[in-house]
């Protein structure tokens, strides 16, 4: 599971939807690699003003990643080549290959096996 | 000015709402003049040769692009029209090497006739050198008759002569090729329900795939519509119930993955995950600029939702002292869910997630029978783009595309029926498309193909 992907969801239990605690999931116990990608600058600038930019620095930080700037990049900003890979390489070439993703308002893990993610629910939380 | 598309003569009802796509995707307006289901030729007006390069080059059901030099229902009228727009443009054309094209629709023309045609065009005077491998302009001679489907259909009476002939200069072909390179016959990683190549880009086309875009499909499976999306550059995202299905047998190798290492797209790739639409982990929040997805029916695939079937759950089962869903292996109870629920599930999560004016392009199926009558599900807060029908021996699917509405805009959906079917215990109690399509009392619809055959 990519970080990007990370910063678009959240608790699947219905409930958990309204309570700010329940995103962005948290990650335990992390195993993280790095994929080289073709750079794709359009993407990011397309994609940047969807993205939580504070559950981005969380999620960054839990993983270990140096602190993202506190302002999410606007404007002349993303003209920077170096901004706009960095983000790419942060959002789109590091995943989570094992781990597990912990709400913080019902408390439920979801399991990431070989990257892929379960967010199945057990009927008691349907 | 006007420009001939040559469509492919397959897919009818599903040629406009493409050719309008690309449109949209190339940023040009675009005026259908003439069309009909029954002739490959239709006439638009578009700005310029560049806007009708860009608009072919996405296509997928259109073949080439011509600039339209003359048309007329008999060669005295076209001769007269060829005249009429372009006796001016000849002088620019007299030198360079070209080729004459006759091509036809449901008609043929012998040699003789067709040199015949040829020389009646001697008035424009190109002295250029005839170049039947190399040229650099291709003209062609169209003439359109009568094909039987439309005798059949219509009870028109097929004529000797053509009903229609243009004159045009070929401008550019479209990707259709690119229709052989996705085929499932050459693909790594497929199943039973994988969505043939060519109906899956066009379905990209309606959602309006495309670089820098995001887009998602919550019923994966083996990814046949998130391919064809990243093919037209849009990076993708998708999940199914079954983990499985985009997984695939081979442990260690992702079995949807190897498809997009196959065609070279693999920096398109987002994600998969697990998942059930009903009970999605996507924020309530517009973060996708397309949907694509085939719901499952309930007759090839199984139609279930995350809960247990009958009523309340036990939720203290504890194996060995830790509950059961926390231990490795859980498979989570599914139910059979109502077939026009999810179909409405489908609608409001794509109203939740789009960005404003993202699009949502699902196939639903239909039957053929026009007693019973499956309504194409409607929200307020979409607008329905286009509608397109595939047509079955004994049933029909259909390609709906909608439009998010911008915030303060509403479509009107008197017309909708809010059908709640998500009671019930039994796929036959939830879901009436299975009902018709299974033949209650007559086994399925494969036994009995079976039957009749032996």
């Amino acid at each position: 599971m990519k970080v990007i992907t990370a910063n678009f969801v959240t608790c699947a239990v219905k409930d958990c939807k309204t309570s700010p605690a329940s995103f962005p999931l948290h990650f335990n116990d992390a195993e993280l690699e790095q994929q080289e990608l073709d750079f794709q600058p359009e993407f990011i600038r397309n994609i940047l003003p969807r993205i939580d930019w504070d559950a981005l620095r969380t999620i960054s930080n839990e993983l270990g990643f140096p602190s993202l700037p506190e302002s999410k990049p606007e404007g002349e900003a993303l003209d920077n080549e170096q901004t706009l890979k960095d983000l790419h390489r942060l959002l789109l070439e590091t995943h989570v290959t094992e781990g597990k993703l912990t709400c913080g308002n019902c408390g439920h893990s979801y399991m990431i096996k070989e990257g892929i993610a379960n967010f199945l629910l057990p009927s008691h939380l349907v | 000015m006007d420009y001939l598309v040559r469509f492919a003569q397959l897919h009818e009802t599903f040629r406009r709402p493409e050719l309008e796509a690309c449109a949209t995707l190339a940023g040009v307006d675009i005026e259908i003049i003439t069309y009909n289901e029954y002739s490959p030729y239709c006439v638009v007006r578009l700005p310029d040769e560049g806007a009708a390069r860009a608009v072919a080059k996405r296509s997928i059901l259109v073949k080439d692009i011509f600039e339209l030099w003359g048309e007329g229902t008999n060669y005295e009228e076209l001769h007269a029209d060829v005249h009429r727009r372009t006796q001016h443009r000849w002088k620019d054309y007299n030198t360079v090497p070209f080729k004459f094209t006759i091509d036809y629709f449901a008609g043929t023309r012998s040699l003789v006739q067709k040199g015949e045609i040829i020389r009646s065009f001697s008035y424009m005077a190109f002295k250029g050198p005839i170049s039947l491998t190399n040229p650099d302009e291709e003209f062609f001679v169209m003439e359109e008759y009568i094909d039987d489907v439309e005798v059949s259909a219509l009870g028109v009476s097929r004529t000797e002569a053509p009903r229609k002939i243009y004159f045009t200069r070929k401008i550019a072909d479209s990707c259709r090729e690119d229709v052989l390179k996705y085929d499932l016959k050459k693909r790594r990683y497929i199943s039973t329900t994988s969505m043939d190549a060519e109906l899956s880009l066009i379905t990209a086309n309606m959602a309006l795939a495309a670089p820098g875009k995001l887009f998602f499909d919550p019923f994966v499976g083996t990814g046949s519509f998130i391919i064809a999306a990243s093919h037209f550059g849009a990076l993708t995202l998708g999940s199914d119930i079954d983990g499985r299905s985009f997984r695939g047998k081979e442990s260690g190798k992702l079995g949807i993955f190897e498809n997009f290492d196959q065609y070279g797209i693999k920096s398109k790739f987002v994600d998969t995950f697990t998942s059930d639409l009903t009970n999605t982990p996507l924020r309530r929040t517009g973060v996708l600029d397309g949907i694509v997805c085939d719901p499952p029916y309930g007759v090839r695939e199984g139609l279930r939702v995350l809960g247990n079937r009958r009523g309340k759950p036990a939720v203290n089962v504890i194996i060995d002292g830790i509950p059961a869903y926390l231990r490795p292996g859980f498979v989570p109870p599914k139910k059979p869910y109502g077939f026009e629920a999810l179909q409405n599930d489908v609608l409001e999560f794509a109203v939740r997630s789009l960005v404003p004016n993202g699009r949502l392009s699902m196939w639903m199926p239909t039957t053929n029978d026009e007693k019973i009558e499956f309504p194409v599900p409607m929200h307020q807060n979409l607008e329905i783009v286009s509608i397109s029908v595939q047509h079955f021996n004994t049933w029909a699917r259909r390609l709906i595309t909608y439009r998010r509405l911008p915030e303060g805009e509403l479509s009107d959906i008197t017309l909708a029926r809010k059908n709640i079917d998500d009671q019930g215990t039994r796929a036959d109690d939830l879901n009436a498309f299975r009902r018709v399509h299974m033949l209650r009392g007559h086994g399925t619809r494969v036994e009995k193909d079976q039957k009749t055959t032996q």
